[in-house]
C-alpha cells in the first residue's frame, strides 16, 4: 500500500493588514480588562486609605472601653461593639444548625419527584435575593411584637439569622453534593444505614465548605444595618449589652455618629467603620483558610 | 493489515487460551459446592425501561464467578442486584427471585443494610473514604458495632488483602496519598473487615496499572478458598485467568432500534466458554471478533 501524500492546499499569505488589526484588537480587549479591575479594586484601595486616614486618630483605647456619650472626647463604641459579636455568635449558634441540616434534608433525603421539595428549593433561592430591610419589618411585626421578644438583643440575632440562612444552606447544600457519589455508595456497601452514611462519610467531608460558606455569610450578617434599625438596634446605649436587654450594633452606631454636626464624630465615625472592617476580614480569612487547608482532591 | 488478515480466518482456540483458563474447576466439582444464589428469571428497569431482562443462573460457593459482555449489557447492573444496590437508584425496579442460600433476597422482612453487611462489594474506580488507612478499614466494624478487637481485625483484613507490609508503619496516614492500586486493595481489605460471606467486584482492576492488575488477580485466587466472588470485568482475558464460572451477557436490540436490553446469552465453566461456547455471539466475543 502506497501513502499519498495530500498536498495542503495552497494559502493565501495572510495580509500584513489583518495580523495588525488582530494584535490592535488583543491589546484593546487587554486594557478593557485591566481598567475593569482597577475600577473595582481602585475603589476598594481609595475608601480603605480614605477610612483609615480620617479614622485613624480615633483609634484608641477609649473607643473600645467606653459607652457612647454626647462628647465626642469622651465618646466610645464599646457597648455597640460588644453587641456586635453578640450578635455574631447568636447568628452563629442559629443559623449553622438549621442551615445545615435543611441542606442535608434537601441534598440526602428529599425526594425531588415530590413537588414540596421542589417549591421548597425554589424559595430558598428566592429568600436568598430578598432585601434585608424586608426581614426587618417581618422582624419587627413577628418577633418583636408579634411574640413579643422586644427590642433585645435576642431579636436581633433572630432577623440576622433569617437574613443569612438561605445562603449558609445554599453553600451547606454545595459543599454536601461536592462529596463523591462513590464515596457514598462505598459507605453503603459496607452495611452502614443512611444515617450513618450521612453522618460519619458525607457531613465529615463537606465540614470545610459549609465552615467557609457560613463564615462568609456571618461576616455578612454583622455588617448588616437596615433590619437592625427595623427591630430597634436604639443609638444611645450607654452600658454593656444583655441577651434580653436593649443594644445597639456597630453599623448602628457608625451611621448615628455619621449623622452629627461635630466633626471629631465623623473621626470616630472612621474608626468605628475600621473595626468593623477588621472583624469582617478576619473572619473572611478565617474562611480562606479553611478552604485552602482542607481542600480536597477526589 | 493485521486486523483484515486475522477476519479472513476462522477464530482459532489457541492453546495459550486454554493454558490460562486451566486454573478454574471443572463443571462437576464447582456443582457439588453449595449454590450461594440463585437466580430465576430476574429483570431489571430503569424508570420503566428493562435494562436486563430474563436472568437465570447459580452461583456456588468459594468459586469466582466472572460476568462479561460489551458495554451496556447490564453486567454491572446485574451485579448490584445481589447486594441490592439498585435499591439506592431512584426509579430502578427488580423482577424476578434472587435466592441467597436459599432465602428470597428481595423478601419482605429482608433489610437490604443486612444484606449489604454479608455480601461486601469493591467498585469500578478505588472509592477510599477521605480518612486514615486504619479508619477505611475500620469504617465497616465500626458501623456494625463491632468494637473489640478492632486493631487485629483491621490488621488481618489488610492481611489478607495482601497490603499490610505496604502500610503497617502509616495506618494514621490518609488513604487518599496511596496509589490506585494500593487505594483498591484497601478497599477490598475494608470489604474483608465485616468478614462477607460474598464479595462482589465491579470491574476491580479497570482502572489500574498492569502490575497492579495482578496483584488484584492474585489476590482473588487466594480470597476464594475463604469467599464466593463475583466479579464483573470487561477484560477477557482477566476473566479466564481469574473465574471458574464466566456468563456471557450481550445487548439485544428491538427490530426498530429503539430499546435495548442486556441478555444472559450463555453461562458455563470459563473453559468451555473461552474454548468451546455453544453460542455464535460468545464465540465472537471471546475471539474477538466484536465488542
Amino acid at each position: 500500500m502506497t501513502l499519498v501524500e495530500h498536498e495542503r492546499p495552497h494559502e493565501e499569505p495572510t495580509p500584513e493588514s489583518s495580523r495588525e488589526s488582530r494584535a490592535w484588537r488583543n491589546r484593546l480587549f487587554k486594557a478593557a480588562m485591566l481598567f475593569s479591575m482597577l475600577v473595582a479594586f481602585g475603589t476598594l484601595v481609595v475608601l480603605l486609605v480614605d477610612t483609615i486616614v480620617t479614622g485613624w486618630p480615633a483609634i484608641e483605647w477609649k473607643l473600645f472601653s467606653d459607652p457612647p456619650s454626647t462628647l465626642p472626647e469622651e465618646a466610645g463604641g464599646r457597648p455597640a461593639i460588644l453587641a456586635t459579636l453578640y450578635l455574631g455568635a447568636l447568628v452563629l449558634l442559629l443559623s449553622v444548625p438549621i442551615g445545615v441540616l435543611t441542606a442535608i434534608y434537601l441534598e440526602e433525603y428529599a425526594n425531588r419527584e415530590r413537588w414540596w421539595n421542589r417549591f421548597i428549593e425554589v424559595n430558598i433561592q428566592n429568600l436568598a435575593a430578598v432585601p434585608s430591610i424586608v426581614y426587618g419589618i417581618l422582624g419587627l411585626a413577628f418577633i418583636v411584637r408579634g411574640i413579643g421578644v422586644g427590642r433585645v438583643v435576642f431579636a436581633g440575632g433572630l432577623i440576622l439569622t433569617l437574613v443569612v440562612l438561605p445562603t449558609v444552606v445554599v453553600a451547606s447544600r454545595e459543599a454536601i453534593r461536592s462529596v463523591p457519589d462513590s464515596i457514598r455508595q462505598g459507605a453503603f456497601a459496607l452495611g452502614a444505614t443512611k444515617w450513618q452514611v450521612v453522618w460519619r462519610q458525607v457531613l465529615p467531608a463537606a465540614i470545610p465548605g459549609m465552615a467557609t460558606g457560613s463564615i462568609l455569610a456571618l461576616s455578612r450578617a454583622v455588617g448588616e444595618t437596615a433590619p437592625l434599625i427595623m427591630v430597634g438596634a436604639i443609638t444611645y446605649v450607654a452600658f454593656d449589652p444583655e441577651l434580653f436587654g436593649a443594644y445597639t450594633a456597630l453599623p448602628v452606631q457608625i451611621y448615628n455618629w455619621t449623622k452629627q454636626p461635630d466633626p471629631e464624630f465623623q473621626t470616630l465615625a472612621a474608626a468605628g467603620a475600621l473595626v468593623l472592617l477588621v472583624i469582617v476580614l478576619t473572619m473572611n480569612a478565617v474562611a480562606i483558610f479553611l478552604r485552602n487547608r482542607y481542600r480536597r482532591q477526589w | 493489515m493485521v486486523t483484515s488478515m486475522s477476519q479472513t480466518e476462522s477464530p482459532q482456540i489457541d492453546s495459550a487460551r486454554i493454558a490460562q483458563v486451566s486454573r478454574g474447576l471443572d463443571r462437576a466439582e464447582i456443582e457439588r459446592r453449595e449454590k450461594v444464589f440463585s437466580v430465576v428469571n430476574l429483570g431489571v428497569s430503569y424508570n420503566g425501561k428493562p435494562a436486563l431482562e430474563d436472568v437465570t443462573l447459580d452461583v456456588h460457593t468459594n468459586t469466582v464467578t466472572a460476568f462479561i459482555g460489551p458495554s451496556g449489557c447490564g453486567k454491572s447492573t446485574f451485579i448490584r442486584c445481589f447486594n441490592r444496590m439498585n435499591d439506592l437508584i431512584p426509579g430502578a425496579k427488580v423482577e424476578g427471585t434472587v435466592l441467597y442460600h436459599g432465602a428470597d433476597l428481595y423478601g419482605r422482612a429482608v433489610d437490604p443494610v443486612d444484606v449489604r453487611r454479608r455480601i461486601g462489594m469493591v467498585f469500578q474506580k478505588p472509592n477510599p473514604f477521605p480518612k486514615s488507612i486504619y479508619d477505611n478499614v475500620a469504617f465497616g466494624p465500626r458501623v456494625l458495632g463491632l468494637k473489640s478487637g478492632l486493631d487485629e481485625r483491621v490488621e488481618k483484613a489488610l492481611h489478607d488483602a495482601a497490603l499490610w507490609d505496604e502500610v503497617k508503619n502509616r495506618l494514621k496516614d490518609s488513604a487518599l496519598g496511596l496509589s490506585g492500586g494500593q487505594q483498591q486493595r484497601l478497599c477490598i481489605a475494608r470489604a474483608l473487615a465485616v468478614e462477607p460471606d460474598v464479595i462482589l467486584m465491579d470491574e476491580p482492576a479497570s482502572a489500574l496499572d498492569p502490575i497492579s492488575t495482578t496483584r488484584i488477580e492474585d489476590l482473588m485466587h487466594e480470597l476464594k478458598r475463604e469467599y464466593t466472588i463475583v466479579i464483573v470485568t470487561h477484560n477477557m482475558q482477566q476473566a479466564a485467568r481469574v473465574a471458574d464460572m464466566t456468563a456471557f451477557f450481550s445487548v439485544l436490540v428491538h427490530e426498530d432500534g429503539s430499546a435495548r436490553r442486556g441478555v444472559l446469552v450463555e453461562y458455563d465453566t470459563t473453559a468451555k466458554i473461552f474454548t468451546t461456547p455453544a453460542d455464535k455471539r460468545t464465540e465472537d466475543y471471546v475471539t474477538g471478533r466484536f465488542g
